[in-house]
């Protein structure tokens, strides 16, 4: 079962990770969406950088997954994996070890910047370690539940995903910490994955936290489980939908 | 034989429309099985439901002993699957295609290797193994994933309308191959709306007609259920006027097709033997005479319209 996941993920390197939508959505999006925040204010370095990777970390790792079944639907390659002797398991977990592996790459850079130009300090590395490998699983598992309408347009799926994930930074603690929005704010904020990876990067980098880090890492965990769990029962349901379009 | 396939009320609902009609049919262990039926009338259905990609609403599929409804994981590892509108990853080469089949039914490494080059050379495509698919022909898709689907040499192949919109070369090449594997003893569920193509390779056929199965038999037998639309060709050294000929009374009608006079009958026999008689007392020359049995394609109408066709554009050689 390992070496089909592989096999599945080591294909979506190959073909998504450099497909426009990934690109755009991806990487370009949140560094703009980043910039256009940090430039011209007058906040500390040191405070923008759960920010930094926290975005790095959402905006990548659920950047291919929305976009791999919706393209093989199109193309007509979704139903060769079909016949294969895989499960939907097999088949899923593929597309998220690669979601997962895109997020682990691509968070290396604003990790370098934010340790190696904003001076952030190593004050917890397992909650550091903790916050990238949960959260970029999370984000993974979250874009796999917002690719299971069945459609044949990446540009559809794409939408909807920033539709959900847009929102989602503005009461995450990306910007502001939790800890100094309003009540109703940080209520909201719960409901949130993000403000959970946030949380525990702040804590990764010895600042002051509202969360503690073990309930950011449990948060994260159930999260994911719970994302799992849901995309699969929504793909196995909507998957003679998807091969009749 | 043992039969490998088993199939017993077969339903597929979408909705409220029955797209598969509780569809019970056997295919035993070495055949070549025709699945034939005009576009919309189940057959792709079918074939999706039988290799486990699309659960049934209602019905039961044995392949290869396995239940594909409850375990299709394990009886997928034995066969091969050619989709109907089915693409290689285009952004791959036809090498790293071959390679992601074998990962996928688990192979290792070094078998992938030899049965990649192997499929490749049979396929004429070894020379063309590290262009992208994007850059194929159609046909060369086609064999490319005909060519995925045997990587894991599969005791059964289902092919469904494989040579679809292909070019003759291609067309020959993947009806090659079928009888090559079958020879060997693979079973070959064949899924075509092409009649003379199941006329050519299959033992037996089954007719799928809204969602029903109408007609289950070998080819000839079904055409033998077409009597009435057998008939006598014969061409003379001069013109004869048609309705010289239709008055014998074992003839039902006449067409004229060319230079040759065509006289449907229930009784070729006996028809014969009134045209040489014929041909003697006016003195004319017969310079042939064949009889005509009924077409496949004739069954396949006569099936799918629900009535039976006395008439034929083209008759096949009994």
């Amino acid at each position: 079962m390992i070496r089909k996941t592989w096999a599945i993920a080591k294909k979506n390197i190959r073909i998504y990770y450099l497909k426009g939508p990934v690109l755009i959505f991806g990487i370009l999006f949140p560094t703009f969406l980043f910039l256009a925040f940090a430039i011209g204010r007058n906040v500390p370095a040191e405070s923008l950088v759960p920010g930094l990777i926290g975005m790095a970390l959402f905006f990548t790792a659920s950047a291919t997954t929305p976009a791999i079944l919706p393209f093989e639907t199109r193309t007509r390659t979704l139903e060769r994996l079909l016949v294969a002797p895989l499960t939907l398991s097999t088949l899923i977990g593929g597309d998220v070890l690669s979601a997962l592996l895109y997020g682990l790459f691509l968070s290396a850079i604003p990790l370098a910047i934010s340790f190696g130009v904003l001076g952030a300090a190593f004050a917890q590395p397992a909650a550091l370690v903790a916050a990238i490998l949960l959260s970029s699983l999370c984000y993974a598992l979250m874009g796999t539940l917002l690719s299971s309408p069945p459609t044949d347009e990446p540009s559809s799926i794409m939408t909807l995903s920033n539709l959900v994930r847009l929102p989602l930074i503005f009461f995450s603690g990306v910007f502001v910490p939790v800890a100094q929005m309003p009540q109703w704010g940080q209520w909201l904020s719960r409901i949130s994955p993000l403000t959970y990876t946030t949380e525990l990067l702040r804590a990764g980098i010895g600042q002051e936290v509202q969360i503690g880090a073990w309930s950011c890492a449990v948060a994260l965990v159930g999260f994911s489980a719970a994302f799992w769990l849901i995309a699969l029962s929504l793909h196995r349901r909507n998957m003679s939908r998807r091969l009749a379009l | 034989m043992s039969p490998v396939i088993e199939v017993e009320g077969l339903t597929m609902r979408y909705g409220a429309r029955l797209a598969v009609d509780h569809v019970s049919f056997e295919v035993s262990a070495g055949e070549v099985f025709g699945f034939l039926g005009p576009n919309g009338a189940g057959k792709t259905t079918t074939q999706r439901m039988l290799p486990g990609v699309l659960p049934p609403s209602e019905g039961r599929a044995m392949v290869l002993g396995r239940n594909m409804v409850s375990n299709p994981v394990a009886a997928k590892a034995a066969i091969g699957v050619v989709p109907e509108i089915a693409n290689p990853y285009l952004d791959m080469t036809g090498w790293q295609n071959m390679s992601l089949a074998g990962e996928l039914y688990g192979m290792p490494k070094a078998r992938i290797r030899s049965r990649t080059e192997e499929l490749l050379r049979q396929f004429e495509l070894w020379g063309r193994r590290d262009d992208l698919a994007k850059r194929y022909s159609k046909g060369m898709k086609q064999r490319l994933i005909l060519a995925m689907s045997l990587i894991h040499e599969p005791r059964m192949l289902f092919l469904d309308e494989p040579t679809a919109g292909l070019d003759v070369e291609s067309r020959r090449m993947i009806h090659g191959q079928v009888k090559d594997r079958a020879a060997r003893g693979t079973t070959v569920f064949y899924t075509t709306h092409n009649i003379e193509e199941a006329n050519v390779l299959c033992d037996r056929v089954g007719i799928i007609c809204k969602g029903k199965l109408v007609a289950l038999d070998t080819p000839e037998a079904l055409k033998s259920t077409l009597a009435s639309s057998q008939s006598v060709e014969v061409a003379f050294d001069e013109a004869v006027d048609l309705v010289a000929l239709e008055v014998f009374e074992e003839v039902t009608h006449g067409e004229k097709h060319g230079d040759k006079l065509r006289l449907y009958t229930a009784t070729p026999g006996e028809l014969i033997q009134h045209v040489v008689s014929f041909a003697q007392e006016r003195d004319v020359e017969i310079l042939s005479v064949n009889t005509l049995g009924p077409s496949l394609e004739e069954v396949f109408l006569s099936l799918s319209s629900g009535e039976r066709s006395d008439q034929s554009d083209d008759g096949g050689r009994s």
